[in-house]
């Protein structure tokens, strides 16, 4: 029995304290990615693009637009999320945190929500940035939210799991730096994973960026390199892990209650 | 009237292996001020971190006036506050964004008014829109005090509140501490410093290597444990006490140089008048003299030594 009521005011308070925490480097938050960007475009879209002219129909320059958008978000809700818990853990106050009247599920949620609502805002953001560069078009605005939702929520969630996993600062740094990198180049962000060649391409199968860029991309050009169903349940089932293990460190106290 | 805070059985091993905590009972009345007074590694941050859930506890267990602190967790903890051993503070909110952030935490509608008089009481208004990282390290406990204290709790806890704190705070705090008491709020400290415990509680429960010696209110207690030594350095030194002296509980120390008589402060009649009288008629000379408390550790091993 979880208690006779939800603590929104405690929720509430976590999510508006992380953003406040977001706003304090606002500009190291909205400037990095938007000049990476901006690198992007130059770079891939620019000078290797005048030479690929176009894949599946579309313009090489507006072809990488979700791919970078969906590396923002990738990369923001991880490095949010993860400092985000860290953080009261590496001062302490998390003390705070576990003796108040809150669920576990409500901190997460608070914590995941402050991470997701600003990689969100950011992507948005890119997307804003890419519409000086190439024409972008959306065919299914509906679809594109949802992936995006999901997207940020899926890997929030995993960069709070970093978060209460990591023990160090270079622990915190080594997930996105080691994993989550590679996982987003090698997933399709500047090409059609079908260019790759083989056994590459097999093997990519297993990397859960490619679905989410597909299917991300699916909703702005109605083309992707995997099915959108596929694409939809891979996040899904990623998402489910997370909590899943999200779970077990609540039922164990992982990390967080000696 | 039930108890405001029961722990029952309450043990705790940690993960590697060391038991902090063996089998703890105790109750405590509401309204009360508890001293938990026990010397470094006793286990008391361990036992208060269970009560407020940010330690899991191996066996046992706590409620918190009637709830269950596994089960009714929220009813729990909303009516604790606490204040930690260490300061833990986000250094870059401003003393009112932080304060304000844990009366929300712990599920409270804002009160500013509530919060001001807060800030108010510890000396802190002038501060309200500081950062954190402005404040000296007495400020900061300060703040620690009025986030423990921002959701109006039942319970204060306060780990080692004078551990490193200047005059000013300490009297400060001791003020806060008997309003509070006057409001109803239950106070329970812990302390390694007897002077403490017996200034402030009205009970002590002592504590050593994970067991709960004794909880006496502590009027008993320092009858019971009031003894103090007189030590007598003597002109010249001692083989034997003479049987004259055989009527005061004497002892021959620094060989046989000291001459100590333990008595008992609270008594009405001390015996060291007389006992120097019999002493000048002995032509016994001393140099020297000096009166201590007997330590904490003299109180632990006579407490020991009782309960064995
Ligand atoms: N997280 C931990 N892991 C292992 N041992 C611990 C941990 N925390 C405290 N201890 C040990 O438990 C004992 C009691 O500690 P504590 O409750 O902090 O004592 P006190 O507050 O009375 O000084 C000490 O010996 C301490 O070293
Ligand atoms: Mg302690």
């Amino acid at each position: 029995m979880s208690g006779p009521f939800l603590n929104g005011a405690g929720m509430w308070a976590i999510y508006r304290t992380e953003m406040a925490r977001m706003r304090r480097t606002i500009w190291q938050s909205v400037a990095t990615p938007v000049i990476t960007t901006v690198l992007y475009f130059i770079v891939f879209g620019g000078a290797i693009g005048s030479r690929i002219q176009h894949v599946g129909g579309v313009g090489y320059g507006a072809f990488i637009v979700p791919g970078l958008i969906m590396l923002t978000l990738l990369t923001q809700s991880i490095s949010n999320a993860s400092i985000g818990i860290y953080f009261p853990k590496f001062t302490k106050t998390i003390f705070e945190i576990l003796s108040a009247p809150l669920s576990f599920t409500e901190a997460v949620f608070a914590y995941v929500g402050a991470a997701a609502t600003k990689s969100i805002l950011l992507a948005l953001i890119i997307l804003a940035t890419a519409t000086f560069f190439v024409p972008v078009r959306i065919l299914h605005p509906g679809w594109m939210v949802a992936f995006l939702l999901l997207t940020a929520i899926a890997f929030s969630l995993f960069g709070f799991i970093v978060g209460i996993w990591a023990e160090n600062f270079e622990q915190l740094a080594i997930i996105p730096a080691l994993v989550v990198t590679p996982l987003t180049f090698l997933g399709g962000a500047f090409y059609s994973i079908d260019m790759l060649p083989q056994p590459w391409q097999t093997i990519n199968l297993l990397n859960p960026v490619v679905y989410l860029i597909s299917g991300f991309r699916w909703s702005f050009y109605g083309t992707g390199d995997i099915g959108v169903g596929t694409s939809l349940a891979f996040t899904a089932a990623f998402m489910a892990i997370c909590v899943a293990l999200l779970w077990w460190i609540f039922r164990t106290g992982y990390r967080l209650k000696p | 009237m039930p108890p405001i805070l029961s722990v029952r059985a309450v043990a705790k091993t940690y993960k590697n292996g060391f038991t902090a905590l063996r089998a703890v009972d105790l109750a405590i009345e509401k309204g009360e001020i508890f001293a938990l007074l026990g010397p470094n590694g006793a286990g008391k941050t361990t036992l208060i971190s269970i009560v407020c859930g940010t330690v899991t506890m191996t066996s046992g267990q706590v409620l918190v006036d009637g709830h269950d602190i596994a089960r009714d967790y929220r009813a729990a903890r909303s009516r604790i506050g606490l204040v930690p051993q260490e300061i833990a503070l986000d250094i870059f909110a401003t003393v009112w964004n932080t304060v304000s952030f844990s009366r929300g935490l712990f599920g409270k509608r804002p009160n500013p008014a509530y919060i001001e008089s807060l800030l108010r009481d510890l000396s802190l208004w002038d501060k309200r829109n500081s950062r954190v990282i402005e404040l000296s390290g007495g400020m900061k406990r300060r703040v620690m005090i009025a986030k423990a204290l921002s959701h109006e709790p039942d319970i204060l806890f306060l780990d080692e509140p004078t551990a490193g704190v200047d005059v000013g705070l300490r009297r400060d705090m001791w003020t806060l501490v008997r309003k509070l008491r006057d409001k109803g709020v239950t106070v329970i400290l812990t302390t390694h410093y007897i002077e403490e415990a017996e200034e402030m509680a009205d009970r002590v429960g002592v504590i050593d290597d994970g067991r709960l010696l004794l909880v006496e209110e502590t009027t008993h207690l320092m009858r019971k444990l009031g003894k103090r030594r007189l030590t007598l350095a003597l002109q010249h030194p001692m083989e034997a006490i003479p049987p004259e002296l055989a009527g005061w509980s004497l002892e021959l120390e620094a060989d046989g140089q000291h001459l100590v008589y333990s008595f008992d402060a609270n008594a009405e009649d001390t015996g060291i008048p007389t006992l120097l009288r019999r002493l000048g008629e002995k032509g016994i000379d001393f140099k020297d003299l000096d009166t201590s408390r007997s330590s904490l550790e003299d109180i632990f091993v006579s407490l020991v030594e009782r309960a064995a």
